[in-house]
Protein backbone atom coordinates (compact mmCIF):
# COMPACT_ATOMS: atom_id res chain seq x y z
CA UNK A 1 0.00 0.00 0.00
CA UNK A 2 1.40 3.54 -0.54
CA UNK A 3 1.96 4.99 2.56
CA UNK A 4 3.86 8.37 0.95
CA UNK A 5 6.63 6.93 2.77
CA UNK A 6 10.59 7.59 0.64
CA UNK A 7 11.84 4.73 2.62
CA UNK A 8 10.74 1.86 0.20
CA UNK A 9 9.45 2.26 -3.71
CA UNK A 10 5.55 3.33 -4.02
CA UNK A 11 3.24 1.24 -6.34
CA UNK A 12 0.14 3.53 -7.45
CA UNK A 13 -1.74 2.23 -10.36
CA UNK A 14 -4.43 3.63 -12.33
CA UNK A 15 -7.58 1.64 -12.25
CA UNK A 16 -8.71 1.52 -15.87
CA UNK A 17 -11.90 -0.17 -14.93
CA UNK A 18 -15.27 0.31 -13.01
CA UNK A 19 -18.47 -1.75 -12.42
CA UNK A 20 -21.39 0.30 -13.59
CA UNK A 21 -23.96 -2.24 -12.02
CA UNK A 22 -27.27 -3.49 -13.40
CA UNK A 23 -28.55 -6.32 -14.99
CA UNK A 24 -29.56 -8.28 -18.44
CA UNK A 25 -31.20 -11.39 -19.22
CA UNK A 26 -32.44 -13.19 -22.27
CA UNK A 27 -34.69 -16.39 -22.39
CA UNK A 28 -35.01 -18.34 -26.04
CA UNK A 29 -38.59 -19.65 -26.98
CA UNK A 30 -39.25 -22.02 -29.29
CA UNK A 31 -39.77 -19.49 -32.13
CA UNK A 32 -39.30 -16.29 -30.39
CA UNK A 33 -36.14 -15.15 -27.90
CA UNK A 34 -36.94 -12.32 -25.66
CA UNK A 35 -33.83 -9.91 -24.14
CA UNK A 36 -33.97 -7.64 -21.83
CA UNK A 37 -31.88 -5.09 -19.22
CA UNK A 38 -32.40 -2.79 -16.37
CA UNK A 39 -31.65 1.05 -17.08
CA UNK A 40 -29.91 2.25 -14.30
CA UNK A 41 -26.09 2.88 -14.24
CA UNK A 42 -24.40 3.56 -11.43
CA UNK A 43 -21.11 3.77 -9.82
CA UNK A 44 -20.71 2.62 -6.39
CA UNK A 45 -23.74 4.08 -4.39
CA UNK A 46 -24.14 6.77 -6.53
CA UNK A 47 -26.86 6.77 -9.36
CA UNK A 48 -25.29 8.08 -12.69
CA UNK A 49 -28.52 7.84 -14.27
CA UNK A 50 -31.70 6.30 -14.57
CA UNK A 51 -31.45 5.84 -18.53
CA UNK A 52 -28.59 4.25 -19.84
CA UNK A 53 -29.61 1.45 -22.40
CA UNK A 54 -28.01 -2.06 -21.94
CA UNK A 55 -29.88 -3.85 -24.97
CA UNK A 56 -29.49 -2.86 -28.60
CA UNK A 57 -30.90 -4.26 -31.77
CA UNK A 58 -28.10 -5.34 -34.14
CA UNK A 59 -30.01 -6.96 -37.12
CA UNK A 60 -33.45 -7.62 -37.69
CA UNK A 61 -32.90 -10.99 -36.00
CA UNK A 62 -30.32 -10.39 -33.41
CA UNK A 63 -30.65 -8.55 -30.22
CA UNK A 64 -27.47 -7.86 -28.00
CA UNK A 65 -27.32 -7.17 -24.28
CA UNK A 66 -23.77 -5.79 -22.43
CA UNK A 67 -23.34 -5.32 -18.83
CA UNK A 68 -20.33 -5.16 -16.70
CA UNK A 69 -17.97 -1.82 -17.23
CA UNK A 70 -20.04 0.55 -19.13
CA UNK A 71 -17.21 2.46 -21.26
CA UNK A 72 -16.25 -1.20 -22.62
CA UNK A 73 -19.80 -2.02 -23.23
CA UNK A 74 -20.78 1.15 -25.41
CA UNK A 75 -17.17 0.30 -27.13
CA UNK A 76 -17.69 -3.06 -27.71
CA UNK A 77 -21.46 -2.35 -28.95
CA UNK A 78 -20.37 0.08 -31.93
CA UNK A 79 -17.30 -1.92 -32.87
CA UNK A 80 -19.67 -4.89 -33.48
CA UNK A 81 -22.19 -3.19 -35.23
CA UNK A 82 -19.36 -1.23 -37.23
CA UNK A 83 -18.13 -5.09 -37.99
CA UNK A 84 -22.08 -5.80 -39.26
CA UNK A 85 -21.93 -3.17 -41.13
CA UNK A 86 -18.85 -3.97 -43.20
CA UNK A 87 -20.32 -7.30 -43.38
CA UNK A 88 -23.69 -5.85 -45.00
CA UNK A 89 -21.77 -3.95 -47.62
CA UNK A 90 -20.07 -6.84 -48.34
CA UNK A 91 -22.27 -9.42 -48.88
CA UNK A 92 -25.63 -7.59 -48.66
CA UNK A 93 -27.26 -9.62 -46.28
CA UNK A 94 -27.55 -9.19 -42.48
CA UNK A 95 -25.00 -11.82 -40.18
CA UNK A 96 -26.80 -14.86 -39.27
CA UNK A 97 -26.89 -15.20 -35.77
CA UNK A 98 -24.42 -18.03 -34.77
CA UNK A 99 -22.13 -16.10 -37.20
CA UNK A 100 -22.59 -12.55 -34.86
CA UNK A 101 -21.84 -15.02 -32.14
CA UNK A 102 -18.74 -16.23 -33.41
CA UNK A 103 -17.66 -12.55 -34.26
CA UNK A 104 -18.56 -11.51 -30.60
CA UNK A 105 -15.93 -14.35 -29.35
CA UNK A 106 -12.72 -13.67 -31.48
CA UNK A 107 -13.76 -10.11 -30.92
CA UNK A 108 -13.49 -10.21 -26.82
CA UNK A 109 -10.87 -12.98 -27.45
CA UNK A 110 -8.31 -10.07 -29.31
CA UNK A 111 -8.40 -8.28 -26.18
CA UNK A 112 -7.39 -11.44 -24.12
CA UNK A 113 -4.64 -9.41 -22.15
CA UNK A 114 -6.42 -5.67 -21.80
CA UNK A 115 -10.31 -7.43 -21.70
CA UNK A 116 -13.37 -5.38 -22.28
CA UNK A 117 -14.80 -6.33 -18.95
CA UNK A 118 -18.21 -6.80 -20.11
CA UNK A 119 -20.92 -9.72 -19.77
CA UNK A 120 -22.35 -10.03 -22.95
CA UNK A 121 -25.65 -11.58 -23.70
CA UNK A 122 -26.69 -12.30 -27.52
CA UNK A 123 -30.54 -13.88 -28.27
CA UNK A 124 -32.31 -13.26 -31.38
CA UNK A 125 -33.64 -15.52 -33.87
CA UNK A 126 -31.33 -18.88 -36.05
CA UNK A 127 -31.62 -19.81 -39.33
CA UNK A 128 -33.42 -22.54 -38.54
CA UNK A 129 -36.23 -20.02 -37.07
CA UNK A 130 -35.80 -21.31 -33.81
CA UNK A 131 -35.30 -18.69 -30.83
CA UNK A 132 -31.66 -18.79 -29.61
CA UNK A 133 -29.62 -17.22 -26.75
CA UNK A 134 -25.73 -17.23 -26.53
CA UNK A 135 -23.94 -16.09 -23.38
CA UNK A 136 -20.45 -14.83 -23.16
CA UNK A 137 -17.35 -13.96 -20.71
CA UNK A 138 -15.63 -10.87 -20.53
CA UNK A 139 -13.23 -12.67 -22.97
CA UNK A 140 -14.79 -14.48 -25.20
CA UNK A 141 -16.37 -18.05 -23.93
CA UNK A 142 -19.44 -18.93 -25.05
CA UNK A 143 -22.37 -21.34 -25.47
CA UNK A 144 -25.83 -21.64 -26.71
CA UNK A 145 -28.41 -22.07 -23.86
CA UNK A 146 -32.37 -21.46 -23.33
CA UNK A 147 -31.86 -18.69 -21.17
CA UNK A 148 -29.19 -16.59 -19.23
CA UNK A 149 -29.19 -13.96 -16.17
CA UNK A 150 -25.64 -12.00 -15.90
CA UNK A 151 -24.94 -8.72 -14.03
CA UNK A 152 -25.28 -7.31 -10.63
CA UNK A 153 -28.17 -9.95 -9.91
CA UNK A 154 -27.03 -12.80 -11.74
CA UNK A 155 -27.37 -14.71 -8.39
CA UNK A 156 -30.78 -13.38 -7.27
CA UNK A 157 -32.17 -14.02 -10.87
CA UNK A 158 -30.39 -16.99 -12.37
CA UNK A 159 -31.24 -19.67 -10.28
CA UNK A 160 -35.08 -18.52 -10.13
CA UNK A 161 -34.71 -19.02 -14.19
CA UNK A 162 -33.16 -22.68 -13.54
CA UNK A 163 -36.27 -23.38 -11.56
CA UNK A 164 -38.95 -21.93 -14.04
CA UNK A 165 -36.91 -22.11 -17.22
CA UNK A 166 -35.24 -25.39 -17.08
CA UNK A 167 -38.07 -26.95 -14.26
CA UNK A 168 -34.79 -27.69 -11.78
CA UNK A 169 -36.08 -29.41 -8.76
CA UNK A 170 -39.71 -29.40 -10.03
CA UNK A 171 -41.17 -33.00 -10.76
CA UNK A 172 -44.12 -33.05 -12.97
CA UNK A 173 -47.40 -34.05 -12.26
CA UNK A 174 -48.03 -37.70 -12.76
CA UNK A 175 -48.42 -39.08 -16.46
CA UNK A 176 -47.18 -35.66 -17.53
CA UNK A 177 -44.20 -33.72 -18.60
CA UNK A 178 -42.39 -30.43 -18.71
CA UNK A 179 -42.96 -28.21 -21.56
CA UNK A 180 -39.64 -27.99 -23.87
CA UNK A 181 -40.34 -24.40 -24.44
CA UNK A 182 -42.84 -21.78 -22.68
CA UNK A 183 -44.99 -19.44 -24.45
CA UNK A 184 -44.44 -16.36 -24.80
CA UNK A 185 -47.02 -14.63 -22.08
CA UNK A 186 -45.23 -17.16 -19.50
CA UNK A 187 -42.08 -15.39 -20.65
CA UNK A 188 -42.46 -12.21 -20.39
CA UNK A 189 -44.38 -12.58 -17.11
CA UNK A 190 -41.25 -14.54 -15.64
CA UNK A 191 -38.71 -11.77 -17.52
CA UNK A 192 -40.64 -8.59 -15.41
CA UNK A 193 -40.97 -11.11 -12.59
CA UNK A 194 -37.58 -11.45 -12.14
CA UNK A 195 -36.58 -7.54 -12.41
CA UNK A 196 -39.05 -6.43 -9.93
CA UNK A 197 -37.65 -8.95 -7.52
CA UNK A 198 -34.28 -8.18 -8.45
CA UNK A 199 -34.71 -4.30 -7.99
CA UNK A 200 -36.76 -5.37 -4.01
CA UNK A 201 -33.55 -7.27 -3.18
CA UNK A 202 -30.38 -5.33 -5.39
CA UNK A 203 -29.33 -1.67 -4.81
CA UNK A 204 -27.83 -1.59 -8.24
CA UNK A 205 -30.92 -2.96 -10.14
CA UNK A 206 -33.79 -0.96 -10.88
CA UNK A 207 -35.38 2.74 -12.51
CA UNK A 208 -36.47 1.03 -15.72
CA UNK A 209 -36.99 -2.26 -17.62
CA UNK A 210 -36.54 -2.02 -21.46
CA UNK A 211 -37.59 -6.04 -23.06
CA UNK A 212 -36.59 -6.75 -26.67
CA UNK A 213 -38.91 -9.25 -28.29
CA UNK A 214 -37.62 -10.78 -31.56
CA UNK A 215 -39.99 -13.31 -33.56
CA UNK A 216 -39.19 -15.50 -35.80
CA UNK A 217 -40.72 -14.66 -39.67
CA UNK A 218 -44.22 -16.00 -40.51
CA UNK A 219 -45.04 -17.21 -36.81
CA UNK A 220 -47.26 -15.81 -34.34
CA UNK A 221 -46.20 -12.77 -32.02
CA UNK A 222 -48.38 -14.52 -29.80
CA UNK A 223 -50.65 -11.32 -29.08
CA UNK A 224 -47.90 -9.32 -27.87
CA UNK A 225 -49.17 -6.61 -30.05
CA UNK A 226 -51.87 -5.88 -27.28
CA UNK A 227 -49.51 -5.44 -24.79
CA UNK A 228 -50.19 -2.09 -23.04
CA UNK A 229 -47.33 0.42 -24.57
CA UNK A 230 -45.58 -2.23 -26.94
CA UNK A 231 -43.42 -1.18 -30.04
CA UNK A 232 -42.61 -2.36 -33.56
CA UNK A 233 -39.21 -1.58 -34.69
CA UNK A 234 -39.10 -3.93 -37.55
CA UNK A 235 -39.39 -2.28 -40.76
CA UNK A 236 -41.56 -4.87 -42.68
CA UNK A 237 -44.04 -7.37 -40.61
CA UNK A 238 -43.56 -10.39 -43.11
CA UNK A 239 -39.61 -10.71 -42.25
CA UNK A 240 -38.47 -11.38 -38.25
CA UNK A 241 -40.42 -9.10 -36.22
CA UNK A 242 -39.01 -7.34 -32.88
CA UNK A 243 -40.80 -5.56 -30.40
CA UNK A 244 -39.70 -3.27 -27.63
CA UNK A 245 -41.81 -3.65 -24.21
CA UNK A 246 -40.58 -0.19 -21.47
CA UNK A 247 -41.73 -0.93 -17.86
CA UNK A 248 -40.92 0.62 -15.09
CA UNK A 249 -38.87 -0.56 -11.71
CA UNK A 250 -38.91 1.11 -8.54
CA UNK A 251 -36.30 3.99 -8.14
CA UNK A 252 -35.36 4.08 -4.68
CA UNK B 1 37.17 -5.39 -37.52
CA UNK B 2 36.57 -2.06 -36.77
CA UNK B 3 34.43 -0.78 -39.86
CA UNK B 4 35.17 3.40 -38.99
CA UNK B 5 38.23 4.19 -40.92
CA UNK B 6 38.14 7.45 -38.48
CA UNK B 7 39.43 5.26 -35.81
CA UNK B 8 41.69 3.08 -37.69
CA UNK B 9 45.14 3.94 -36.17
CA UNK B 10 44.25 5.51 -33.06
CA UNK B 11 44.66 4.28 -29.39
CA UNK B 12 41.71 2.42 -28.68
CA UNK B 13 39.52 3.82 -26.02
CA UNK B 14 39.11 1.36 -22.55
CA UNK B 15 36.22 3.04 -21.50
CA UNK B 16 33.95 1.86 -24.29
CA UNK B 17 34.02 -2.09 -25.46
CA UNK B 18 33.25 -1.47 -29.07
CA UNK B 19 33.41 -5.43 -30.01
CA UNK B 20 31.58 -6.47 -26.53
CA UNK B 21 34.54 -8.39 -25.39
CA UNK B 22 34.54 -8.41 -21.88
CA UNK B 23 31.79 -10.70 -20.18
CA UNK B 24 28.72 -9.38 -19.88
CA UNK B 25 28.82 -8.82 -15.80
CA UNK B 26 32.09 -6.60 -16.21
CA UNK B 27 30.61 -4.12 -19.23
CA UNK B 28 29.79 -0.68 -18.13
CA UNK B 29 26.48 -0.32 -17.43
CA UNK B 30 24.02 0.82 -20.12
CA UNK B 31 21.86 3.76 -19.45
CA UNK B 32 18.53 2.68 -19.86
CA UNK B 33 16.07 5.94 -20.09
CA UNK B 34 13.10 3.77 -19.87
CA UNK B 35 14.68 1.87 -17.12
CA UNK B 36 11.82 3.64 -14.33
CA UNK B 37 9.04 3.14 -17.13
CA UNK B 38 7.51 5.97 -18.52
CA UNK B 39 5.58 8.34 -15.74
CA UNK B 40 1.68 8.91 -16.81
CA UNK B 41 -0.51 10.72 -14.69
CA UNK B 42 -0.70 9.22 -11.31
CA UNK B 43 -2.86 11.21 -9.61
CA UNK B 44 -4.63 15.03 -9.84
CA UNK B 45 -2.23 17.42 -8.81
CA UNK B 46 -4.08 20.84 -8.84
CA UNK B 47 -8.07 20.23 -8.59
CA UNK B 48 -11.17 21.61 -9.49
CA UNK B 49 -14.05 20.39 -6.96
CA UNK B 50 -17.81 19.59 -8.49
CA UNK B 51 -19.68 21.17 -11.66
CA UNK B 52 -23.31 21.00 -11.62
CA UNK B 53 -25.54 20.87 -14.59
CA UNK B 54 -29.17 21.00 -15.13
CA UNK B 55 -31.64 21.11 -17.92
CA UNK B 56 -34.32 23.68 -18.05
CA UNK B 57 -37.05 24.74 -20.23
CA UNK B 58 -35.17 26.88 -22.78
CA UNK B 59 -31.93 25.13 -22.42
CA UNK B 60 -29.07 24.17 -19.82
CA UNK B 61 -27.52 25.48 -16.94
CA UNK B 62 -23.92 24.48 -15.46
CA UNK B 63 -22.00 25.88 -12.56
CA UNK B 64 -18.69 25.89 -10.76
CA UNK B 65 -16.80 28.10 -8.37
CA UNK B 66 -13.59 29.46 -9.37
CA UNK B 67 -11.20 27.68 -7.11
CA UNK B 68 -8.33 25.66 -8.45
CA UNK B 69 -6.80 23.39 -5.24
CA UNK B 70 -2.94 22.19 -4.39
CA UNK B 71 -4.08 19.38 -2.06
CA UNK B 72 -5.87 21.09 1.07
CA UNK B 73 -4.09 24.55 0.00
CA UNK B 74 -6.90 26.79 -2.06
CA UNK B 75 -3.72 27.85 -4.39
CA UNK B 76 -5.71 29.33 -7.58
CA UNK B 77 -8.64 31.67 -6.91
CA UNK B 78 -9.53 32.95 -10.17
CA UNK B 79 -9.53 30.19 -12.27
CA UNK B 80 -12.69 29.80 -15.22
CA UNK B 81 -13.62 25.94 -15.18
CA UNK B 82 -16.40 26.45 -17.55
CA UNK B 83 -15.36 26.69 -21.41
CA UNK B 84 -17.34 27.15 -24.48
CA UNK B 85 -16.73 25.19 -27.51
CA UNK B 86 -17.94 26.76 -30.61
CA UNK B 87 -21.62 28.55 -30.42
CA UNK B 88 -23.57 26.14 -28.88
CA UNK B 89 -22.04 23.77 -26.20
CA UNK B 90 -20.08 24.40 -23.08
CA UNK B 91 -17.80 22.49 -20.83
CA UNK B 92 -16.97 22.05 -17.46
CA UNK B 93 -14.20 20.32 -15.60
CA UNK B 94 -13.61 19.05 -12.25
CA UNK B 95 -10.45 17.25 -11.70
CA UNK B 96 -6.75 18.13 -12.54
CA UNK B 97 -6.85 21.61 -13.94
CA UNK B 98 -3.85 21.19 -16.35
CA UNK B 99 -5.64 17.99 -17.92
CA UNK B 100 -8.33 20.68 -18.26
CA UNK B 101 -6.39 22.82 -19.75
CA UNK B 102 -4.97 20.40 -22.52
CA UNK B 103 -8.48 19.63 -23.13
CA UNK B 104 -9.45 23.15 -23.82
CA UNK B 105 -6.50 23.42 -26.20
CA UNK B 106 -7.47 20.32 -27.99
CA UNK B 107 -11.10 20.94 -28.73
CA UNK B 108 -10.17 25.00 -29.25
CA UNK B 109 -7.85 23.42 -32.45
CA UNK B 110 -10.94 20.53 -33.29
CA UNK B 111 -13.51 23.92 -33.69
CA UNK B 112 -11.09 25.99 -35.43
CA UNK B 113 -10.09 22.94 -38.34
CA UNK B 114 -14.09 22.40 -38.77
CA UNK B 115 -14.66 26.32 -39.16
CA UNK B 116 -11.91 26.29 -41.73
CA UNK B 117 -13.36 23.63 -43.87
CA UNK B 118 -16.03 26.72 -44.56
CA UNK B 119 -18.67 23.58 -44.89
CA UNK B 120 -21.09 25.84 -43.22
CA UNK B 121 -20.75 22.59 -40.66
CA UNK B 122 -19.89 22.93 -37.10
CA UNK B 123 -19.85 20.84 -33.90
CA UNK B 124 -22.74 20.91 -31.75
CA UNK B 125 -22.56 19.51 -27.60
CA UNK B 126 -23.66 15.98 -28.82
CA UNK B 127 -20.76 16.08 -31.41
CA UNK B 128 -17.97 17.61 -28.56
CA UNK B 129 -19.43 14.85 -26.44
CA UNK B 130 -18.87 11.98 -28.49
CA UNK B 131 -15.37 13.42 -28.93
CA UNK B 132 -14.52 14.10 -25.52
CA UNK B 133 -15.56 10.45 -24.68
CA UNK B 134 -13.58 9.21 -27.46
CA UNK B 135 -10.55 10.79 -26.31
CA UNK B 136 -10.55 10.22 -22.78
CA UNK B 137 -11.51 6.60 -23.36
CA UNK B 138 -8.58 6.10 -25.90
CA UNK B 139 -6.39 7.94 -23.33
CA UNK B 140 -7.49 5.67 -20.60
CA UNK B 141 -7.35 2.35 -22.56
CA UNK B 142 -3.07 3.99 -22.66
CA UNK B 143 -3.42 3.85 -19.11
CA UNK B 144 -2.46 7.75 -19.81
CA UNK B 145 -5.47 9.09 -18.51
CA UNK B 146 -6.59 12.75 -18.36
CA UNK B 147 -7.55 13.34 -14.68
CA UNK B 148 -11.08 14.45 -15.19
CA UNK B 149 -14.86 14.23 -14.83
CA UNK B 150 -16.38 16.64 -17.73
CA UNK B 151 -19.75 17.78 -18.09
CA UNK B 152 -21.42 18.84 -21.79
CA UNK B 153 -24.27 20.86 -22.30
CA UNK B 154 -25.98 22.93 -25.20
CA UNK B 155 -28.68 23.54 -27.04
CA UNK B 156 -28.70 23.17 -31.21
CA UNK B 157 -31.72 22.53 -33.50
CA UNK B 158 -34.31 22.85 -30.55
CA UNK B 159 -32.62 20.24 -28.52
CA UNK B 160 -31.10 20.67 -24.80
CA UNK B 161 -27.86 18.29 -24.02
CA UNK B 162 -26.46 17.59 -21.23
CA UNK B 163 -24.04 14.45 -20.69
CA UNK B 164 -21.21 13.24 -18.64
CA UNK B 165 -17.60 11.67 -19.46
CA UNK B 166 -14.55 10.86 -16.87
CA UNK B 167 -11.46 9.63 -16.75
CA UNK B 168 -12.52 5.97 -17.54
CA UNK B 169 -14.76 7.18 -20.44
CA UNK B 170 -17.75 6.51 -18.71
CA UNK B 171 -20.53 8.43 -20.08
CA UNK B 172 -24.45 9.16 -19.53
CA UNK B 173 -26.79 11.93 -19.84
CA UNK B 174 -29.59 12.34 -17.15
CA UNK B 175 -32.20 16.10 -16.91
CA UNK B 176 -29.64 16.85 -13.40
CA UNK B 177 -25.68 16.01 -13.04
CA UNK B 178 -22.91 16.93 -10.53
CA UNK B 179 -19.80 15.63 -10.55
CA UNK B 180 -17.20 15.45 -7.20
CA UNK B 181 -18.77 15.97 -4.00
CA UNK B 182 -21.47 17.85 -6.01
CA UNK B 183 -22.56 14.23 -6.67
CA UNK B 184 -22.89 13.04 -3.12
CA UNK B 185 -24.31 16.59 -1.87
CA UNK B 186 -26.52 18.39 -4.72
CA UNK B 187 -27.97 15.68 -6.87
CA UNK B 188 -30.37 14.88 -4.19
CA UNK B 189 -31.23 18.25 -4.53
CA UNK B 190 -31.43 19.11 -7.70
CA UNK B 191 -33.04 15.66 -8.95
CA UNK B 192 -36.12 17.29 -6.46
CA UNK B 193 -36.03 20.29 -8.26
CA UNK B 194 -35.36 19.49 -12.12
CA UNK B 195 -36.31 15.62 -13.07
CA UNK B 196 -39.52 15.35 -14.67
CA UNK B 197 -40.04 19.13 -14.13
CA UNK B 198 -37.32 20.09 -17.32
CA UNK B 199 -39.76 21.79 -19.53
CA UNK B 200 -41.77 24.09 -16.85
CA UNK B 201 -38.27 25.62 -15.33
CA UNK B 202 -37.52 28.71 -16.25
CA UNK B 203 -34.11 30.58 -16.41
CA UNK B 204 -35.22 32.37 -12.97
CA UNK B 205 -35.75 29.61 -11.41
CA UNK B 206 -33.10 27.31 -12.68
CA UNK B 207 -30.26 30.07 -11.99
CA UNK B 208 -31.89 29.78 -8.38
CA UNK B 209 -31.48 26.27 -7.74
CA UNK B 210 -27.92 25.96 -8.91
CA UNK B 211 -27.34 28.82 -6.65
CA UNK B 212 -28.99 27.48 -3.11
CA UNK B 213 -26.47 23.92 -4.31
CA UNK B 214 -23.50 25.98 -4.64
CA UNK B 215 -24.20 27.97 -1.30
CA UNK B 216 -24.83 24.14 0.45
CA UNK B 217 -21.72 22.89 -1.42
CA UNK B 218 -19.73 26.00 0.06
CA UNK B 219 -20.73 25.41 3.27
CA UNK B 220 -19.73 21.83 3.21
CA UNK B 221 -17.32 21.33 0.70
CA UNK B 222 -13.76 21.97 2.03
CA UNK B 223 -12.34 22.44 -1.53
CA UNK B 224 -14.96 24.93 -2.39
CA UNK B 225 -14.95 28.52 -2.64
CA UNK B 226 -17.58 31.26 -2.52
CA UNK B 227 -17.25 32.54 -6.44
CA UNK B 228 -18.85 31.03 -8.91
CA UNK B 229 -19.57 31.11 -12.38
CA UNK B 230 -23.08 29.83 -14.24
CA UNK B 231 -22.95 28.87 -18.05
CA UNK B 232 -26.55 29.15 -19.43
CA UNK B 233 -26.69 27.90 -23.15
CA UNK B 234 -30.35 27.92 -24.93
CA UNK B 235 -31.38 29.36 -28.24
CA UNK B 236 -29.79 32.76 -27.82
CA UNK B 237 -26.01 30.86 -27.56
CA UNK B 238 -23.53 30.43 -24.82
CA UNK B 239 -23.43 33.17 -22.16
CA UNK B 240 -20.63 32.26 -19.03
CA UNK B 241 -21.71 34.67 -16.61
CA UNK B 242 -19.51 37.13 -14.56
CA UNK B 243 -18.69 35.91 -10.94
CA UNK B 244 -20.97 35.13 -8.36
CA UNK B 245 -20.30 36.10 -4.49
CA UNK B 246 -22.52 33.42 -2.60
CA UNK B 247 -23.74 35.08 0.66
CA UNK B 248 -22.88 33.03 3.68
CA UNK B 249 -24.00 33.14 7.46
CA UNK B 250 -22.00 31.33 9.99
CA UNK B 251 -23.46 32.40 13.13
CA UNK B 252 -24.97 29.30 13.51
CA UNK B 253 -21.94 27.65 14.10
CA UNK B 254 -21.33 29.33 17.46
CA UNK B 255 -24.10 27.63 19.31
CA UNK B 256 -22.87 24.48 18.21
CA UNK B 257 -21.73 21.86 20.52
CA UNK B 258 -20.72 17.82 20.69
CA UNK B 259 -18.76 17.51 17.30
CA UNK B 260 -15.75 15.50 17.99
CA UNK B 261 -13.31 16.57 20.35
CA UNK B 262 -15.13 19.84 21.42
CA UNK B 263 -18.00 17.92 23.88
CA UNK B 264 -18.91 20.78 26.22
Amino acid sequence: MPDGSFAHPQQRQFNPYTDNGGTILAIAGADFTVIAGDTRQSEGYSIQTRYAPKVFRLTDRAVLAVNGFAADGNMFVKKVKQRLEWYRHAHAKDMPLRAIARLIQTMLYAQRFFPYYVYNILGGIEEDGSGAVYSFDPVGSYEREACRAAGAAQSLVQPFLDNQIYFKNQKAAPGTSHPTHLPLSDVLSIVIDSFTSATERHIEVGDGLEIYVVVARGRSPQGIEGIRGVQELSAQPNGDRTFILRRELKKD
Amino acid sequence: MDHFPTNWGRPRNDAFDAYGTYPIHQRAPVKDTFAEGVQHTQQPIVTGTSVLAIQYKDGIMMAADNLASYGSLARFKDVRRLHAVGTSTVIGASGDMSDFQAIQSILDDLVTDEFTHGDGHDLGPAEVHEYLSRVMYARRSKINPLWNSLLVGGFRDGKRFLGYVDLLGTTYSAPSIATGYGAYIAIPLLRAAVDGKQDQLTEENAKKILHECMRVLFYRDARSLDKYQIATVSAAGVTISDQIQIETAWGFAEGIRGYGAQTQ
